[in-house]
């Protein structure tokens, strides 16, 4: 084997005197950095492949195991740094793409991080939510120009089609394929559990789903995987898949190797072809050409299905989505660059796109130039990290919000970002039998269930304390937002004062 | 039978009438088309929609197994992400023709444009197949991962090419029948070209039959020249593309 100039990442640190050799991290690493030594008893590591998702950590019954960063010193040099080093090594090695999991790891500003919330004091009081009815409930789809009603006050307004969720707070699209099936019914029972909804991305609806359709977003992308007129009918709504936050502009490719018997039933593709996603939908290359492609899917669903147009955060996404708008697009979901993907090119997702914050104020305030903010439901996806990262997109103008990584961390995920090598060991990001079935959909649906949950409270207390008692009020409620140690083109991007002003 | 007169009327006018009409009754003609989009979308299996004109955009958008018999041109995306039944057109049709369609037939007798049969793909016992008795424009089967496309070149003008630059790119599944003499210069890398096997050539008599009769041509003469058939070098071209960080 030729030797790699690439040092190893981690280094499993076993305490000898903890360590019982019973072989539970052996059985539980797909990385196979556990092994028993020649004497057949004995376990040691080999830390070679460790990535740090921390399985044998979290198993271990005596807690003999921790996982250390393995620090190799190279020159200082704060242009040649280590990873672009390690990067040029690879490439020389494979001559490949570099490809990776999740969103970006680089550090970006994170807009959340500065943006500081207002709170009641005297003046129009706080409200307790423990006491008192505090409205999350949220309303999806395009709103008529105006109302009218008839003399017994009843509307005759042809009210397009709405969707209700109990939270603002969504699941996004993680297609099976990327994710297990295991991983995508947890959400999908939690969704429903939640009275929210879940997405099953690109890669067609498993027959296990069945029985959650009304809770399911279901997309159709340029693959086209799966889709049919049942698949667009069976759903809460459907979702046009023109770009995602952690690739803008590229296409999708599930290769072969996880193209099970079963997700080549759900994408209805033969088993072990690789699924390739182009980058362009080759029926769209214009924003009317996405015009008559949601005309057509609200054709063939008889106009009960509200179509949503997901997008990535790019440079100009307050005009596509003013064009999406116009187009008729009743939800648009914009998808900063932050967010994560089961395999993206790592020059791709660490130097395409825009955070969702700017993307989303820029939007929200060019809608409402234009006089049709009421046209579309926005949401906003690409990284939400908490409750108080939620009400800050609501008060720039969200709907709703996408969350992906929130959930899968709450099912195991450590964001050791090997999404795309397919041996996830906590049963997420894989398709073999033997690593998908340690995820119990009962179990790990009620840990999503519980996360939401207590954002839902959060989101409720954080309201309560604006002397808000509806998300209502607080959606593009810029005046509860104000910057700190932000720029005057920042701030005015995002709409918003500075601290103390 | 009922016709309904689309004349100058909008498509979503038009297509309620079709659709109250298809409620009732199996078989419905439509005349006086002049661009209308979205005819047929979704058509059920059993239920035949005739249509008298020129078909809009998105003929026949997600077909379940109806059956769409088009007495006229189609227009752009015709069989798009159409997923069975038989769409029969008597004239060309545009681009991006069957784009996505995993099931079902379309049989087109003129040319065709750009992009058809864009990432065709077949699964289990579905097997796509697009049937052009002319020409195609750039990009025919590009990303094509299943299913057949026949291209037969009958009355080319001369000088005019079978198809147009980049067939097949990316192709990975699938096989293409042309008959010769098909433009090499225009087919991507990684496509070759041999012989029909017995198979192959059963296969395809079946569809020529099938298109002699719908556009009542001489099958013999067809049958005259030599195919070729056209296939990915590899199931997998972009094996090698990627490595993980």
């Amino acid at each position: 084997m030729a030797v790699s100039y690439i040092p190893r990442r981690f280094t499993v640190v076993r305490d000898r005197e903890r360590c019982i050799n019973c072989g539970c991290c052996v059985r539980q690493c797909s990385n196979e950095c556990h092994l028993f030594a020649d004497d057949g008893k004995t376990v040691i590591s080999d830390s070679t492949a460790c990535v740090a998702c921390h399985r044998c950590v979290a198993l271990c019954p005596t807690g003999a195991l921790r996982i250390e960063k393995y620090v190799c010193d190279y020159r200082e040099n704060a242009n040649w740094t280590p990873q672009y080093q390690q990067q040029i090594c690879r490439q020389a090695e494979t001559g490949g793409v570099l490809l990776a999991g999740m969103g970006t790891p680089k550090d970006y500003p994170v807009y959340w991080d500065k943006i500081l919330l207002n709170a009641s004091q005297v003046t129009n009081p706080s409200i307790d939510p423990l006491r008192e009815p505090m409205e999350i409930r949220t309303v999806l789809g395009r709103k008529p120009e105006k109302l009218t009603v008839e003399k017994k006050g009843r509307s005759t307004v042809d009210m397009p089609p709405q969707v209700i969720i109990e939270t603002p707070v969504m699941f996004s699209a993680m297609s099976f394929g990327s994710i297990s099936l295991n991983a995508q019914k947890s959400l999908a029972m939690a969704a429903k559990e939640l009275g929210t909804l879940f997405n099953v991305g690109e890669g067609g609806l498993h027959p296990d789903l069945q029985p959650y359709t009304d809770r399911a977003i279901v997309q159709v992308a340029s693959g086209r995987f799966g889709v049919h007129s049942d698949y667009l009918n069976n759903s809460k709504y459907v979702e046009i898949k023109i770009g995602q936050g952690a690739k803008p502009g590229i296409g999708g490719h599930l290769p072969g190797e996880k193209v099970s018997v079963e997700v080549s039933n759900a994408r209805m593709i033969p088993e072990g072809s690789d699924a390739i996603s182009p980058a362009p939908h080759h029926d769209i290359y214009s924003i009317e050409d996405l015009r008559q492609l949601i005309w057509a899917i609200k054709q063939a669903t008889d106009n009960k299905k509200p179509v949503c147009v997901k997008i990535a955060a790019v440079h100009n996404t307050a005009a596509i989505v003013s064009g999406c708008a116009r187009a008729g697009a009743d939800i648009v979901a914009i998808d900063g660059f932050r967010g994560g993907t089961g395999a993206a090119p790592v020059r791709i997702r660490d130097n395409v796109g825009i955070p969702i914050e700017l993307a989303l104020a820029a939007a929200d305030q060019r809608l409402r130039d234009e006089g049709i903010r009421s046209r579309i439901s926005l949401v906003a996806a690409g990284s939400f990290r908490c409750s108080a990262d939620i009400v800050k997109a609501i008060a720039l103008g969200a709907d709703a919000c996408y969350c992906a990584s929130a959930p899968l961390i709450a099912m195991g995920c450590h964001m050791c970002a090997t999404c795309n090598t397919g041996k996830c060991n906590w049963g997420i990001a894989t398709q073999r039998p033997e690593l998908t079935k340690r995820l119990n959909p009962d179990i790990m649906s009620k840990r999503v269930v519980n996360l939401i949950t207590a954002w839902n409270h959060e989101i409720k207390e954080i309201m309560g304390g604006m002397g808000i008692n509806s998300v209502d009020s607080l959606r593009g409620n810029r005046l509860m937002l104000r910057g700190i140690g932000l720029s005057e083109k920042e701030l005015e991007i995002l709409g918003i004062k500075h601290a103390g002003e | 039978m009922k016709r309904i007169t689309a004349g100058i009327r909008g498509y979503a006018e038009v297509n309620d009438e079709i659709r109250k009409e298809f409620l009732s009754k199996n078989k419905t003609v439509v005349t006086d088309v002049n661009g209308q989009r979205y005819l047929g979308n979704a058509l059920e299996s059993g239920k035949t929609l005739e249509i008298e004109g020129t078909a809009g955009n998105d003929l026949a958008f997600c077909l379940s197994g109806g059956r769409i018999i088009l007495h006229g041109h189609g227009q752009d995306a015709a069989g798009n992400t159409m997923g069975g039944g038989e769409i029969i057109i008597h004239g060309h049709a545009g681009d991006a023709l069957g784009y996505g369609m995993r099931d079902g037939q379309i049989y087109v007798r003129d040319s065709v444009s750009c992009r058809g049969g864009i990432h065709m793909k077949e699964f289990r016992s579905m097997k796509p197949v697009l049937v052009i008795g002319g020409s195609a424009g750039s990009f025919l089967g590009e990303y094509m991962a299943g299913g057949t496309i026949v291209l037969l070149g009958i009355n080319l003008r001369h000088g005019k090419k079978l198809f147009g630059t980049h067939c097949a790119s990316g192709m990975h599944g699938g096989k293409m029948f042309v008959r010769a003499p098909f433009p090499k210069e225009n087919l991507s890398p990684n496509i070759k070209a041999v012989n029909l096997t017995s198979q192959d050539r059963k296969e395809l008599e079946g569809y020529v039959r099938k298109y002699c009769r719908y556009f009542d041509t001489d099958y013999e003469e067809i049958m005259k020249k030599p195919f070729r058939k056209l296939i990915p070098e590899t199931s997998r071209p972009y094996a090698n593309l990627y490595t993980a960080e």
